[in-house]
């Protein structure tokens, strides 16, 4: 994953400590006749937690997967730190590989086992290590796949609604499992999701995709814990709102 | 009155229809467990073999056109004793054995290579979905051309019959891998071997397998073809043989032997995709 892709954007995967910051510059990305990426700039600090919102269709997705080298800009710029990892909308774990098996894909062989017992301790799996993937219940699956992703020790974590199949309540301890890995491990992320709600808990910044680029960029300074319905909250909830073209009320 | 059909009763001793029924759901009782035992299974052929042998002990039926079912059992028995059922059974297996190795090595060999590389498939994926057309038996003539009255031609029919599913299944298994882990396997950073072993090949499994069971299907159909010609060995031979001195019985025998031959080689596929591919749950329709 590291180095350049060989057509379209220029994409650098730099090295050296500290991890550097995630930039994007002037990225373009068109499926036939309509450009989903226009230009876009984006910057991702190290440590931070970045929230992207936008309508469906927006190319939230399409930006995500080109940070996850899975889909190659026609213009523009990358600049990443070298390691990251993904964690998607459905788990995607090999039914045919143990628990612990598809955690540890990939990772060199030695310790493989041992490294991902632990990523799986963290996100309370461990029990479940030696289970098939296909015996695992929805929110226990999706942990399975953030503990594949925090195992590779990533600089930049990217989310791709990681939330969005699981029941309210797995939802809720989802959440808290991902702030808490995310302070304890101080990468990057970036967590593409359509619920400002969700954008509200849980990131530093939350900037919205429009007209394939960035329209809106929020500074969320909310102290954590964070709670729904305080004042602050609904004040940024509103702004977040307007800019995907809803009102407060609407969204009620 | 159970007791009295189970030891094959005269037919004037039959049970009334409503008593047949109720005799049969007593085969349920919990407690006797007989599903366990799979004798309810059972209990289907079993009538008919005992109606068979009862219509055949009343003469209803000829015994020169099919002989009772205790006559096929002698028969079997004389064949056993004398050591031929079991030299033209290891023959025949042996057959089958060696032209579903090489079904099986050409068949894979060939799906990866398609399945693989944009220039194998087209190479090789026209060439084997026009051969496929073939009625293969059709070509009985030519191998003997060929090959002779040996095992070649027997052997060929085989492997040929055989390699098609092989090749078909696996070749659409390995195609057909989820696109979605194949995205997963790039974000982890497998090369392209690391890919094709733990993504597209674990993915392409359980289609080989189900080849597997149509190979060994058209096996042992091919070597019925194969050994009533031009054989002087195998169950086929056996059954050819038994034809020209009017022996039904060895001929029903044979026929027995074919079918649990078939039996048991799919019994054996299923044991292996038990355990192949042991991470798939328990079906949960039909229990």
């Amino acid at each position: 994953m590291d180095g350049t892709w060989d057509a379209g954007a220029a994409v650098t995967a730099s090295s050296g400590q500290p991890a550097p910051d995630t930039k994007v510059r002037g990225l373009v990305r068109r499926f036939g006749p309509t450009a989903v990426l226009d230009g876009l700039d984006l910057d991702i600090p190290a440590g931070r937690f970045v929230a992207l919102l936008g309508r469906s269709g927006s190319g939230k997705t399409t930006l995500l997967r080109t940070l996850a080298g899975l889909d190659t800009a026609e213009q523009g710029e990358v600049i990443l730190p070298p390691k990251r990892a993904v964690v998607f909308q459905e788990p995607r774990l090999m039914p045919w590989k143990r628990v612990w098996e598809n955690v540890a894909l990939g990772l060199p062989d030695h310790d493989a086992r041992d490294r991902a017992e632990q990523a799986l301790r963290e996100v309370e799996l461990a029990h479940r290590m030696d289970s098939w993937p296909l015996t695992l219940s929805g929110g226990e699956a999706q942990r399975a796949g953030l503990a594949r992703a925090l195992v590779r020790d990533p600089d930049l974590l990217l989310l791709d609604e990681p939330f969005a199949a699981l029941d309210a309540l797995t939802r809720l301890r989802m959440q808290a499992l991902v702030i808490a890995l995310w302070k304890r491990h101080g990468m990057a992320a970036l967590l593409v999701t359509h619920d400002v709600d969700e954008a509200l808990l849980l990131a530093d910044h939350a900037v919205v995709l429009q007209r394939g680029q960035i329209g809106l960029q929020l500074p969320i300074d909310l102290p954590r814990p964070r709670r729904h319905g305080t004042p602050a909250f609904a004040v940024l909830r509103g702004e977040l709102l307007g800019s995907l073209g809803l009102t407060a009320e609407e969204a009620a | 009155m159970s007791e009295q059909v189970l030891n094959v009763a005269p037919p004037g001793a039959w049970p009334r229809a409503a008593s047949v029924g109720a005799w049969l759901r007593r085969l349920d009782v919990p407690g006797l467990r007989l599903r366990r035992f799979g004798l309810r299974r059972a209990a289907t052929p079993l009538g008919i073999l005992i109606l068979w042998q009862v219509a055949s002990s009343s003469g209803i039926l000829p015994t020169r056109v099919v002989p009772p079912p205790l006559a096929v059992l002698l028969a079997a028995r004389d064949l056993l004793v004398s050591g031929a059922l079991i030299h033209h059974l290891s023959v025949s297996l042996l057959r089958v054995a060696a032209g579903l190795a090489i079904a099986i090595v050409a068949g894979a060999t060939l799906a990866l290579a398609a399945g693989l590389s944009r220039l194998g498939e087209d190479l090789i994926d026209p060439a084997l979905q026009m051969a496929r057309t073939l009625p293969f038996l059709a070509l009985v003539p030519l191998f003997i051309l060929w090959f002779g009255i040996g095992e070649t031609p027997k052997v060929a029919l085989v492997a040929l019959g055989a390699t098609f599913p092989i090749y078909l299944n696996l070749y659409a298994g390995v195609r057909g891998a989820d696109p979605k882990l194949v995205e997963v396997a790039t974000t982890l950073g497998l090369s392209r071997a690391g890919l094709i072993r733990h993504v597209v090949l674990p993915a392409a499994l359980p289609h080989f397998l189900t080849g597997l069971r149509y190979a060994i299907g058209i096996a042992w159909l091919s070597l019925v073809v194969g050994e009533q010609i031009n054989a002087d060995s195998g169950i086929g031979y056996l059954m050819m043989d038994a034809r020209d001195f009017l022996r039904t019985d060895i001929i029903m025998v044979g026929l027995a032997v074919y079918a649990l031959l078939g039996l048991a080689s799919d019994q054996a596929v299923r044991a292996l995709e038990r355990k192949a591919l042991a991470w798939r749950p328990p079906a949960k329709v039909g229990r």
